[in-house]
This record gives structure tokens, C-alpha cells and sequence, in this order.
């Protein structure tokens, strides 16, 4: 098939960006997206000008490298999928394809379609852990978990931290992410020790970072690969309100 | 430098450290026997740990809780983002649970059968001890690990073993654990105690009176070269399947730094055992970049099979029938039928091989011929569709994202590919390599697996490593260096190490030629695959070793480079990774030709037995074949060292 | 800074602002609309008027009502600070956009809709509030409310015939057109607004939250804004004696 790529092209932080257009003939519809920016990307080494920049890594849905916003949605048309899961049997011959990065004031572009999500790894440091020392743990059957908690704690707890909710959301809220974490631990008897603190300090940090608030439109949830519910965001807020009402943190 | 190997005119012998004593004691008695560093002293030493996957972060974690500061590095955006991410079974632990005979002696003991007996008794036994407290540690951070109604934990089957001792989080394990020792991590980065360096990558070891000192590292954005100093430096970097360009193995997981502290004066060990793992989806064109595994966790339910005949498979192939069409005594369900006891649930190394001996004999059933079905229908039949999708409902996705096809309908087609790298680094009973102060952690080093791994040991033996291994043994060597016994960055070591990597970044920048990194890589891995995969015989391994010298020197003149040195460059990180690549292919190669035998993921045909199966040579190559660098164009040179077996009786595997 | 002001300074706290002040302006809007409803009775106005008067006189409503009036203030300016907020979290936009395919457009518009809700509460109680207050409103040279507020006697007793200034009011076609265009804004605001006020105070479950969805949907999206709607189109065509 043949493919129209309007693609974001900046050098740098510092450097301004724009969309640049490039055709592509010969496209498999096997192909998974990012293999057709490979091949995008060797034409251009040929041509003796840069690749396009752009992060992948596992290429099988869950490390949560590949950001790419794909004709106005994070990765691009198919739900519940990650760009590098996408195929191109999800588009048409001579389709126009617009590719651009993550756009958020805490996620700023480093070059092309990379942006520094660095802001998630300080939103988990502040609090998205249990707090236990190597060594230190009881038999692992001393807690006895019922099957359906268990399951809820995984339902939340298998974000990529891919960063789509953030994309995907008009206010570029993080709320999702957050919510995964928190509610992750909230449900599991381990994580009870911490939890108030845990989504106090991680919704600080979430602030701090200059993510937006949530306005419940559920795009974050449609666009998340791994289609984590909305009911963790209401578990955030009822943990985050009823701690900042109950605990004995500042 | 290698003071430690006692050059004789044959070769040195290794010491492996393994203490004296019977084997279930070995471990507590030297936990014993190491030297402590008392608390107040921990805030003292530095260490520097490079790689954040299992290994990585649960060893950062873990010496940051004892009180040492630690420099963690990936080349990744985050920690998070390590490949032991994509592991998708389980996890191994002796722990029985489920009351079917399980013991840490029953794991040791197939570990080792498994291993195809080229792995240290000492180490595997140690894995099997501390692979409950795993689990436990785990649970602890909040793994929300699969369960039974009552609460308690759920196992399950996995491949060359009888019991079920496998824990798991559907199919998103490793996930699951990686997120786990990424927390302890992130907790202890609030901490202050370990300072994180994401989308940074090390690129050469500094050695300086005989002691790894440090690391030289390019800041992945700036494009800046740093130095990095510390008392110790722990390689927890993963293995180098991508050296056959296609695998399992995420994009960017490399060789480089194992590769560059190699050519600085540490062992590479087997480096041709390599895994191919036997279910994964088929490469289906040649613009493929990598493959997608398939968990084995697939098999305690999916039944492997191919037509019984090559003009049944034909018509397969043209599409002229469908599988469903296929009556069921023109079917071959050739794992249950050669090994009767273990059926579908045969090791790795078999199952692969037999997949690969059907396809070559016409029987394969994808357009390439290169493809066996896995076929879930009997397993719908007995349990229902609801219970099937419970287990694998999110790798049925996967599946059906990929391929198209619907595998609650259709058989899933599969052929192996490579996954795991049992070769790495050599390491001693402490993880030390032969270079004091250097350590290699999970698949980096060469010790645990032998010839073959295990489905649901890697994460096991990464998490082992980190959270009970090292925190106990690195503490013996600093104590012994003391606080003192370390240099600034701006020592000449760094200095010169420093000034090499520049220049060889600058060398690759400056060749402008017509071919990119990718197309030399995709020609390493054809080379790779052919020639040293599945099947090895002399003569081809002779060969490729020819072709890769050839492909090495067309590299230095003909490789381009786009953009420039001081930029985020991912061309210029992909070439500097595959001149490495490159170069190990070439010891792999020498490796699989020194090895006259075939034992688990190693196949020579030469040395096969009637049936086809693995033919090991105990007399002559029972020990570890560790390979000292000797400079540019040298051949290397092979040390030895004997694996002693005082527990197992050394037998041939079978699985039947 | 005190827990109290860390907490409204966040971004959740600001939702549960907007979270409380929103649920009551609803459940302001029952107690409105069941006054109202008594414009429908036959009566010539009498139950309407005697519920005015009930209403402008109670000291207990009288309170409630200006917690109603600092309600409306709050969420509307709170809504402002998060605007301007989640504006400042996006700087570059993205070029080319398709958030049809993941929300619906009345979550993503609730603040083109609270304005045109704020603009319609300011007319309409200048319209109504002010007139019941303070006398009558005079639009572009014209009366647009009854000259003056006319009295009316019921069991002797005088009091003011808020029915008459609605009745007025509700003869212009302009400005029921403009009641019912606000209330179809009304209708979506409330339509997400409901649902989302549980939401943000994490009052979800999947017991009780299809009750919160259809009332939400139902009761505050359709049935509440349908029936205050009638009210202006009623009057006009009783008072255009076109149907009535």
C-alpha cells in the first residue's frame, strides 16, 4: 500500500518544530507501525538525512516506550492496543497519516517524537511503593489475598506507564496513571500501611509536575493500551479525600 | 591485569569459589564466611550498577537499603522500561505449595538435568534456596500475584519439570516483578540513596591497578561523554540475543556493556549457549524487526502438531486446506508421541529442535513451510472457552493483534526463536568476574542455566542476583578494599577511556558510507541464524566465521552514520552497538566450534544420538569455556574451567 | 500552608470544590423546579405566587439562598482557575486532534456550557430576582418586565404577583428561545456534570453507579431541563393563545 506521513520533525528542546511530509510505496499491511518507520528510516539514512527519532523498545506492547500520537489519537485508531501493536491492515491504501509526539507542558519533547516522561518515575518515587526492606517479608501465603482483590490489584497495576492517558487527555491530566498506582496498592492488603500518605504525596508530586486535573471525560481509559477503568480514578479520589480529611499528615 | 588466572602453557584454570562442604550447606556456611561492612561504613562505598531490569534494580535496590550509594544507569527512558518487562510465564520457587513432591532439591535437580549438566552445582543449588524467599519479598511490595479463591497463591506447569511450582500474574509476570523491584528502587532514589541516570548508556569499563574503578558513559540527549567512579561496578545488562538480529530480546537490549568490560579484561563464558525458544510467532516478511514470544506457559494446555504427512503440509501451505480440515490420524502430535512422559511440556532446547526437524521435513505449515500449530481446541473441549481465556485471554490478544487470526478458532501457528542468552560473562560463586570489583548479575553472567534454561527461571535467578546474592558477597570484597581504595574521575584511567570512546564514536561518524547499522545487523543475524542457531556443524561454523570477519571490515569502511556525536542519535547508539555485536558473533562462532558436542541449546549435528537427540561429550567438555580478549583481529584465548558434579549423577537427559 | 489550604490548592481539591458546589446547584434545581411547576396549575398563578412569597420570606431559605448565590460564584470561578490550568498543562497543541473517538463532546465542553448557563442565570434573575426585589428591568428603551410589580390579594392577605411579571416575560419569543437554547446547555452540563460530581468524590461502584448514570442521564440530562423549558414555551403559546 501506499501511505502519506505528515510527521513532527524537531531538532531539539531548544529548536522549534514542524510537520514535515513523506511518501512511502510498497507498505505491507503486515507491517506493524513502527516497522514501516523503519523502513521510512533507512530510506532517509539512504538519502543521507536523519531518521526520524522515536522511542520503542519491546516492541511487544509492554515495556510502554512507543508514544506516538496517530491521526489525533495515542497510538493511532485500533483501542487497546500500543503503537508498536498496531498494524498497518489498520489503514487504507493512500491514506494521509499524521504523527506527532505527546503533547503535554510535563512531558517536553527532546527530539522528534521523543518526549522525557521523567515526570512519571517522580510521581512513583514519591510514593508508589511498599515500603519494605529486602529480607524482611513473611511467607508469602501468610497473606492470603481473595482471588477477585488480587484480580483488581493486577487490573490496575499492568500500566506500561506509556504516558496515552496523558496525551489523550484535553487537560493533559496524569490522573490515570496516578490512579493505577494508588489504586493498585490500595486494594492489597500490603499496601495498607501507606495509604494515605502514598496518595497524598503522589498527587502532590502530580501537581508539581504541571500535569491538569481530571474532567472525567473517559479518554484517558478509551486510549489507555491496557484499558485500565475509571472506577481506580474514583479509588484515587476517595483515598486522596479521604486522607487529606483523616490522616495525621500535614 | 588477570593476575588472577595463573597463566600456564595450557590455559589457566578458573577458580569458581564454590565452598567446600555438602551441597545444601555450602551457602549458609559461606553467608558465614564473607566479611561484613559494618552500617556506619555502608554510606562510604559507592557502587555502580548498570542496567535496571530484574538484576539491576533489585541489586540497586537492595544496597541502597543496606546504606551503600549507589549510581543505577539504563539506556532506557525509565528503569521501568527494562526487557525483563516482556517476560510473560512466571516465575519459579520451590515453595510447594501445592503439595506435588516440590523441594528445593527437586528444583536444583532439574535446573541442573535442564541445564544439560554445564552448570555449577554450588550456584544452582543456591538459586533453589533462596528462590522461596523471592516470592516472599515479592508478595511483600504488593506483586499481585495469580490466586486461588481462599486467598492462597496460584502455580503452574512449565516445561522440564513435573510439579507445579511456577507463580505468575497472568501473563504479564515479569511485568509485574520488574514494577516490583522498580518501586523498591523509586523508594530508595526519594531516599537519596541511589541517584538514577535513564537514557544513559555505558560504553567501557575503567580498570585501574587491577580493580574495576569506574565507567565511561554517553548521555543518550546531550550526546556528552561521562565518567562515572566508584568501589564497584555491577554489569546487570541482560543478554545478547539481538545478535541475531531477529529474537524475543526488546530492540534495544544489547551487548555493549558486557562487550567493552570483555575487551577490558573480563571472561566471556559459553557464549554460544544461546536459548531459541520453541513458541513464537513466525517471522512473516523480511521487513520483520523482531519477534513476539508466545509464553510456554501455552503448552500445559495448547498441543503441538504438524500433518503427518509432506502433502497434507503442502496443501496447507497453498492454502488449499485449512487446519480444522485435517482429520485427526493425519495429524502428528510429535512431542507427545516421542516423549510420552513429559509430552508438550518438554524443555526449550527439545521442543525446538523437534519443531525445527518437522519443518525440515516438509511437514512446517506457514507459506515460509517455517511453522507448527499449537492448538488450543482440545483444551476449549475439556475446560470451556471462559477458563482458556482466563489463562491466556491477554496472549490470545496479542496473538490475534499481530497475526490477524483468531486462536480460539484456528490453531496458532509457531516456530522457536531466539530468546535467552545462557552464555555471559564469567563470574565466580560471588558473581565477581575475573576482574576484582566487576560483577555481572542475571543474564549477564554465564552461571545458573548451563546449556539450556528453564521456562520460569530468568526471572528467578534475576531477582536471586539482586535481593539475595550480592547484597551478601559484594559486602566481602569492599570490606576488604576498605572506603579508601577507590580514584577520582579525573584520574588518567578516566581520562584515557574517555578519549577512546570518543574517538571510536568519531571513526564511525567519519566513514560516511552506503550502508546504515540495520542492514549490517539484519546480515550479522542471517549469518548468526544460519549458521550458528538451531542446527551447527564445523563446516558451517567455519564458514561464518569467515563471513563475519568479512562483514566486520566492511563495517569500518562502508557503515553511515546520519546526525552528529554531541545529539540524540539513535543511528550512532544502534552502530556502536553492532560493532560489538559484530565481534561477539565471531567468539560465538570459535565458541560453537570448540565445542564438540552437543548439549542443550548447543547443537552439532555431528554429535547427535540415533534418535536425534543431544549427544554431550563428559569426558572431554565438562567445564566452562571462558574466553580472554587478546586485542584487535587476536584470536582469543580459551580458559577452563572443570564443573566437579559431587551431588547428580551426570546421565543422559530424557524426557521420554 | 495548613492541610486545608494544601488540599484546596490541589487539583483534586479544586475538583471536590467544584464537585460539592455542582451536587448542590442540582439539588437546588429539584426544590426549583418543583416551585415552578405550580406555573402549570390552573390557577392563575395563585400557587405560584404564595410559593414566592414562601420563598423570598422564610428565613431558612433566605440563608439557604445566598450559600446557593456563593455556589454558583465559587464553581464558577473554581472552573476558571482549572481551565486556566489544564490550558497551561498543554501548551502546544497538537495539529491535528480526534477526541470524538474517545469522549463525549458535552465532557469536554463543560465550560463553553457552564458560560452559557452563567450568562442565562445572570438574565434570568435580573429578570425575575431583581424584579421580585428590586422593581423592573428595562432592556434597549423597553420594559421587558411588567411596569411595575403588580399586587395581588389572596385571602386578604396583599402580596406581590411574581406570576403576572413571568407571564410578561414569557409573551416574548426572543426571550423564550433564549430559555430554551440555555436549557438544552443546562441539559448536557448535567448530563456529564451529575456523573462526574460522584466521580470526583469517589463515590463509584458498580452497585449503585448505573442509579448515578441514569439519574444523571435521565433525571438531571432530560427530564429537569425538558419541564423548566415548558414553563417559558407553555406561557407563550397560553398567553399566544395558540395551543391553550
Amino acid at each position: 500500500m501506499d501511505i502519506a506521513l505528515k510527521v513532527w520533525r524537531q531538532k531539539n528542546s531548544q529548536t522549534p518544530g514542524k510537520m514535515v511530509d513523506y511518501k512511502l510505496s510498497d507498505i505491507s499491511p503486515d507491517m506493524s507501525f513502527l516497522e514501516m518507520f523503519d523502513v521510512l528510516n533507512e530510506d532517509l539514512s539512504h538519502k543521507g538525512e536523519e531518521p526520524v527519532a522515536f522511542d520503542h523498545d519491546c516492541r511487544e506492547g509492554i515495556c510502554g516506550s512507543c508514544s506516538m500520537y496517530i491521526n489525533g489519537r495515542p497510538h493511532g485508531p485500533q483501542t487497546g492496543t500500543t503503537t508498536c501493536q498496531l498494524h498497518m491492515r489498520s489503514f487504507n491504501d493512500g491514506d494521509t497519516i499524521v504523527v506527532e509526539p505527546w503533547r503535554a507542558r510535563a512531558f517536553p519533547v527532546l527530539k522528534d517524537l521523543i518526549v522525557d516522561r521523567d515526570a512519571f518515575d517522580r510521581i512513583v518515587q514519591a510514593g508508589g511503593y511498599v515500603s519494605v526492606n529486602t529480607g524482611s517479608a513473611p511467607d508469602a501465603n501468610e497473606i492470603l489475598i481473595p482471588r477477585e482483590v488480587a484480580d483488581e490489584a493486577m487490573d490496575a497495576a499492568q500500566c506500561i506507564g506509556c504516558g496515552a492517558c496523558v496525551a489523550a487527555c484535553k487537560n493533559a491530566s496524569a490522573m490515570l496513571f496516578v490512579a493505577a498506582k494508588v489504586s493498585h496498592l490500595a486494594v492489597l492488603p500490603q499496601g495498607q500501611a501507606e495509604h494515605q500518605l502514598r496518595a497524598e504525596r503522589m498527587v502532590a508530586q502530580m501537581d508539581a509536575e504541571g500535569f491538569g486535573a481530571c474532567s472525567f471525560t473517559g479518554a484517558c481509559s478509551v486510549e489507555c493500551p491496557k484499558s485500565i477503568s475509571l472506577d481506580h480514578i474514583a479509588r484515587l479520589n476517595r483515598e486522596y479525600l479521604g486522607a487529606k480529611l483523616a490522616s495525621n499528615n500535614a | 591485569m588477570l593476575d588472577v588466572l595463573e597463566e600456564k602453557e595450557t590455559g589457566t584454570k578458573l577458580e569458581s569459589k564454590v565452598p567446600e562442604g555438602p551441597l545444601a550447606e555450602k551457602w549458609a556456611k559461606h553467608k558465614f564466611n564473607l566479611k561484613l561492612v559494618n552500617p556506619a561504613n555502608k554510606r562510604k562505598y559507592e557502587v555502580i550498577v548498570v542496567g535496571t531490569g530484574l538484576a539491576g534494580a533489585s541489586a540497586a535496590a537492595a544496597l541502597a537499603e543496606l546504606g551503600y550509594n549507589v549510581k543505577a544507569f539504563c539506556f532506557q527512558d525509565s528503569p521501568r522500561r527494562a526487557h525483563s518487562i516482556a517476560a510473560q510465564g512466571g516465575i519459579n520457587a520451590a515453595k510447594n505449595y501445592q503439595n506435588d513432591g516440590d523441594s528445593v532439591f527437586r528444583l536444583f535437580y532439574d535446573t541442573i538435568k535442564g541445564g544439560d549438566y554445564r552448570a555449577r552445582e554450588g550456584n544452582v543449588h543456591r538459586l533453589a534456596e533462596v528462590s522461596v524467599n523471592i516470592i516472599d519479598q515479592c508478595v511483600a511490595q504488593g506483586v499481585p500475584f495469580a490466586r486461588e479463591y481462599g486467598g492462597a497463591l496460584a502455580n503452574r506447569s512449565f516445561g522440564g519439570s513435573q510439579v507445579s511450582r511456577t507463580f505468575y500474574a497472568r501473563g504479564q509476570t515479569g511485568q509485574q516483578l520488574l514494577l516490583g523491584a522498580y518501586s523498591a528502587l523509586s523508594r530508595q532514589v526519594a531516599n537519596g540513596k541511589v541517584k538514577l541516570y535513564p537514557r544513559t548508556e555505558m560504553l567501557d569499563l575503567v580498570i585501574e591497578g587491577g580493580k574495576a574503578r569506574g565507567i565511561i558513559t554517553r548521555n543518550l540527549v546531550t550526546g556528552k561523554i561521562e565518567s562515572h567512579s566508584a568501589h564497584a561496578v555491577l554489569l546487570c545488562t541482560g543478554g545478547y540475543g539481538n545478535v541475531f538480529y531477529l529474537s524475543t530480546n526488546a530492540m534495544g537490549s544489547n551487548v555493549t556493556a558486557a562487550w567493552r568490560a570483555h575487551k577490558k579484561g573480563a571472561l566471556m563464558a559459553n557464549p554460544c549457549f544461546t536459548q531459541i525458544h520453541p513458541t513464537c510467532i513466525p517471522v512473516k516478511g523480511n521487513y520483520q524487526s523482531k519477534l513476539t514470544l508466545m509464553s510456554e506457559s501455552l503448552r500445559n494446555d495448547g498441543r503441538v502438531w504438524v500433518p503427518k504427512t509432506k502433502e497434507i503440509a503442502e496443501k496447507v501451505r497453498k492454502g488449499e486446506i485449512k487446519a480444522k480440515d485435517i482429520k485427526e490420524e493425519d495429524r502428528d502430535y510429535f512431542l507427545e508421541r516421542r516423549y510420552p512422559s513429559f509430552g508438550n511440556l518438554v524443555p526449550r532446547d527439545v521442543a525446538s529442535r523437534n519443531a525445527k526437524n518437522v519443518c525440515d521435513e516438509g511437514r512446517g505449515v506457514a507459506p515460509t513451510g517455517l511453522a507448527v500449530y499449537l492448538d488450543f481446541a482440545d483444551a476449549i473441549k475439556r475446560d470451556g472457552r471462559k477458563v482458556i481465556e482466563a489463562k491466556y485471554g491477554n496472549l490470545f490478544e496479542m496473538y490475534e493483534k499481530i497475526v490477524d487470526d483468531d486462536p480460539y478458532e484456528t490453531p496458532m501457528k509457531i516456530y522457536p526463536a531466539v530468546h535467552y542468552t545462557m552464555g555471559g560473562l564469567w563470574v565466580d560463586y560471588n558473581l565477581m568476574t575475573n576482574v576484582p570489583g566487576l560483577y555481572a548479575l542475571g543474564e549477564a553472567n554465564f552461571s545458573d542455566h548451563g546449556a539450556n534454561r528453564l521456562g520460569a527461571s530468568a526471572l528467578m535467578q534475576g531477582l536471586a542476583d539482586g535481593y539475595f546474592v550480592i547484597p551478601y558477597t559484594l559486602g566481602d570484597y569492599l570490606a576488604t578494599i576498605g572506603p579508601a581504595d577507590k580514584i577520582a574521575v579525573t584520574h588518567p584511567a578516566f581520562k584515557e577511556a574517555e578519549q577512546n570512546v570518543q574517538d571510536t564514536i568519531a571513526r564511525m561518524l567519519a566513514i560516511k558510507g552506503e550502508k546504515t547499522a540495520e542492514e549490517f545487523h539484519r546480515q550479522l543475524g542471517h549469518i548468526m541464524w544460519e549458521y550458528c542457531g538451531m542446527a551447527r556443524n564445523a563446516e558451517g561454523l567455519t564458514k561464518a566465521k569467515k563471513m563475519i570477519q568479512e562483514l566486520k571490515k566492511e563495517f569500518w569502511s562502508n557503515l553511515r552514520v546520519t546526525g552528529t556525536d554531541l545529539e540524540l542519535n539513535p543511528a550512532l547508539e544502534q552502530a556502536s552497538r553492532v560493532a560489538d555485536f559484530i565481534e561477539l558473533g565471531e567468539l560465538m562462532v570459535d565458541d560453537a566450534l570448540n565445542r564438540n558436542e552437543s548439549c542443550g541449546g548447543h547443537f552439532r549435528e555431528e554429535y547427535s544420538t540415533e534418535d536425534g537427540e543431544a549427544k554431550r561429550d563428559d569426558e572431554n567438555y565438562t567445564y566452562v569455556a571462558a574466553w580472554e580478549y587478546k586485542g584487535p583481529g587476536q584470536p582469543e584465548k580459551l580458559h577452563k574451567e572443570e564443573l566437579k558434579f559431587e551431588t547428580v549423577k551426570l546421565t543422559q537427559r530424557s524426557y521420554k | 500552608m495548613s492541610w486545608v489550604t494544601t488540599t484546596l490548592s490541589s487539583t483534586l481539591g479544586r475538583k471536590v470544590v467544584m464537585s460539592l458546589t455542582g451536587l448542590f446547584l442540582c439539588s437546588f434545581l429539584i426544590v426549583h423546579l418543583v416551585g415552578n411547576l405550580q406555573l402549570f396549575k390552573g390557577d392563575e398563578g395563585r400557587a405560584f405566587n404564595e410559593y414566592s412569597y414562601f420563598m423570598t420570606h422564610n428565613p431558612i431559605i433566605k440563608t439557604i439562598s445566598y450559600l446557593l448565590y456563593s455556589s454558583i460564584i465559587v464553581h464558577a470561578l473554581m472552573a476558571l482557575v482549572l481551565t486556566r490550568h489544564n490550558q497551561a498543562s498543554r501548551p502546544v497543541k497538537y495539529a491535528y486532534a480526534k477526541p470524538e473517538a474517545n469522549s463525549p463532546w458535552t465532557s469536554r465542553n463543560m465550560g463553553i456550557l457552564g458560560t452559557i448557563i452563567l450568562v442565562f442565570i445572570i438574565i434570568h434573575m435580573r429578570t425575575f430576582w431583581y424584579t421580585m426585589h428590586f422593581g423592573p428591568v428595562v432592556l434597549n428603551g423597553e420594559t421587558i418586565t411588567a411596569g411595575s410589580i403588580p399586587q395581588v390579594t389572596y385571602d386578604g392577605e396583599p402580596i406581590k404577583d411574581l406570576y403576572a411579571v413571568t407571564v410578561f416575560a414569557f409573551s416574548y419569543l426572543w426571550y423564550v428561545a433564549l430559555y430554551v437554547v440555555s436549557m438544552i446547555a443546562l441539559s448536557f452540563h448535567l448530563v456529564h456534570g451529575f456523573q462526574s460530581g460522584f466521580q470526583t468524590l469517589g463515590l463509584r461502584h458498580k452497585k449503585y453507579s448505573p442509579l448515578i448514570e441514569f439519574l444523571g442521564t435521565y433525571g438531571f440530562g432530560i427530564v429537569i431541563p425538558a419541564l423548566f423549558a415548558a414553563m417559558p414555551v407553555y406561557i407563550y403559546l397560553k398567553a399566544h393563545h395558540i395551543l391553550f
